[in-house]
């Protein structure tokens, strides 16, 4: 195809998308586009989907010893949101051309990619404070303008997820609060969760701009429409107010507000260390996935024993309608 | 408008890949008074399992009160691409709208 001159329905689809992207308008699954602006959401709302549902893991491994009712009730609603915002996603993605069973075998397989974040251990309680503020946290940063983005459903997707990400963020907020006003012990484990989730949760908004080769265009089609940096330093900013409430500090002497840009700046972050999680070399990374494949094949006899319950009933309809 | 195009999605062929159980459209009546409003879309094996599958998914914080599930493939949709043809006519039809006469401006109750 690609040697060939764009045929008259090419053109006319191609002038249709700048007219939608220059109206600021929003592209639905039936337009035309073209195949990488295809390709680029694919692989973005797949991989934003995956993150999701291997975001349950780090998480749901403290539901059996949250430590009352109310917290094990929290969580567990907690890890089903994450459950049901990466079905939102995979949706979404279906509706350009790419089916569930292909992106859950690139997943299970360990070809797709997924949040590096998700691949550090939850080692205390307090780490479910820190991923909810500052995990989530960094997540509502990140999403809120892709609600903007222009394909439809992706944007669609994520006003609701947006909507249920902020009972997350302060349910996080509130376990780091009661930790830091409890006992020294507890005081210290909420500090110690905040030290381990900060730069990881501010790598969570991916490379450096002079870093990030696929942002550029994103932004030209309106997908992304804040770079990496600019909103890892509006994310840092919010951080230093808060951690002040918590009265806890973070583990940063660099970050600063400066004058001059009126932006806020931070430390540098190991990027060597972010490149290698991604690579598949991260502390959990071979953890989180056998548990994905393990669960995916566990529950094979599920899907399958729904599959034969329905064609049962189908069949016994199709009798009663013929006879 | 051919009949087997879907509004929301692409469902995979079966055979191809595709995903074993059928896509269905959600549509939700968040409140009595209300149409149902479509809320996205899930896979099912059937129409009692695509059901309770959106409610799970879609009603987690009485969002509704009511719920339909439509296989997607049922779904007829106008073709994009016809958009000018299709729905032209109301152009240069401003008389539909109660703003074009203003002749009766400043009499009151009309």
């Amino acid at each position: 195809m690609a040697h060939e001159a764009p045929s008259e329905a090419d053109a006319a689809g191609a002038e249709n998308f700048e007219r939608i992207l220059a109206k600021d308008s929003r592209v639905e699954p039936k337009d035309w586009m073209p195949d990488a602006y295809r390709r680029s959401l694919v692989r973005q709302i797949s991989q934003h989907a995956h993150s999701e549902i291997i975001g349950m893991q780090p998480e749901a491994n403290w539901i059996t010893r949250a430590p009352s009712l109310k917290r094990k009730s929290i969580l567990m609603a907690k890890v089903q949101d994450e459950a049901g915002h990466g079905l939102y996603l995979y949706s979404a993605a279906e509706t350009l051309g790419t089916s569930r069973d292909e992106m859950m075998d690139a997943l299970v397989q360990g070809t797709a990619r997924y949040s590096s974040i998700f691949n550090y251990p939850t080692v205390t309680w307090a780490d479910m404070g820190a991923i909810g503020w500052m995990v989530d946290g960094a997540a509502i940063c990140n999403q809120v303008p892709l609600c903007r983005a222009s394909y439809g459903p992706y944007g669609r997707a994520m006003v609701r997820v947006c909507k249920e990400e902020s009972f997350h963020q302060r349910q996080g907020f509130e376990i780091l609060l009661e930790l830091a006003n409890g006992t020294p012990e507890q005081r210290a484990m909420a500090q110690d969760a905040v030290n381990r989730w900060y730069a990881p949760s501010l790598m969570m908004f991916g490379p450096p701009d002079d870093d990030s080769p696929n942002s550029k265009q994103s932004m030209a089609w309106n997908i992304k429409r804040f770079s990496n940096d600019e909103l890892r330093n509006r994310f840092v900013g919010m951080l230093v107010e808060q951690v002040k409430v918590l009265g806890l500090t973070l583990p940063d002497d660099e970050v600063r507000f400066n004058e001059d840009t009126k932006k806020w700046e931070h430390g540098p972050l190991d990027w060597e260390e972010f490149k290698e999680v991604l690579a598949g070399r991260g502390p959990c990374n071979a953890q989180r996935l056998e548990r994905r494949r393990s669960a995916h094949e566990d529950g094979a006899w599920v899907r399958e024993a729904a599959s034969a319950y329905a064609e049962k009933q189908a069949a016994e309809h199709a009798q009663k309608v013929a006879a | 408008m051919s009949p087997q195009e879907s509004t929301e999605s692409t469902t995979p062929a079966p055979g191809e890949g595709g995903h074993r159980w059928p896509l269905w459209e959600v549509f939700v009546r968040s409140s009595r008074g209300l149409s149902h409003v479509h809320a996205g879309s899930l896979h099912a094996p059937d129409a009692a399992m695509a059901l309770r599958n959106a409610r799970d998914l879609y009603t987690r914080r009485n969002e509704g009160v009511s719920i339909w599930v439509v296989p997607s493939d049922a779904i007829a949709a106008s073709d994009p691409d016809a958009k000018g043809a299709f729905f032209e006519s109301p152009q240069g039809k401003d008389y539909r709208h109660a703003t074009y006469y203003t002749k009766s401006e400043g009499v009151k109750h009309l």
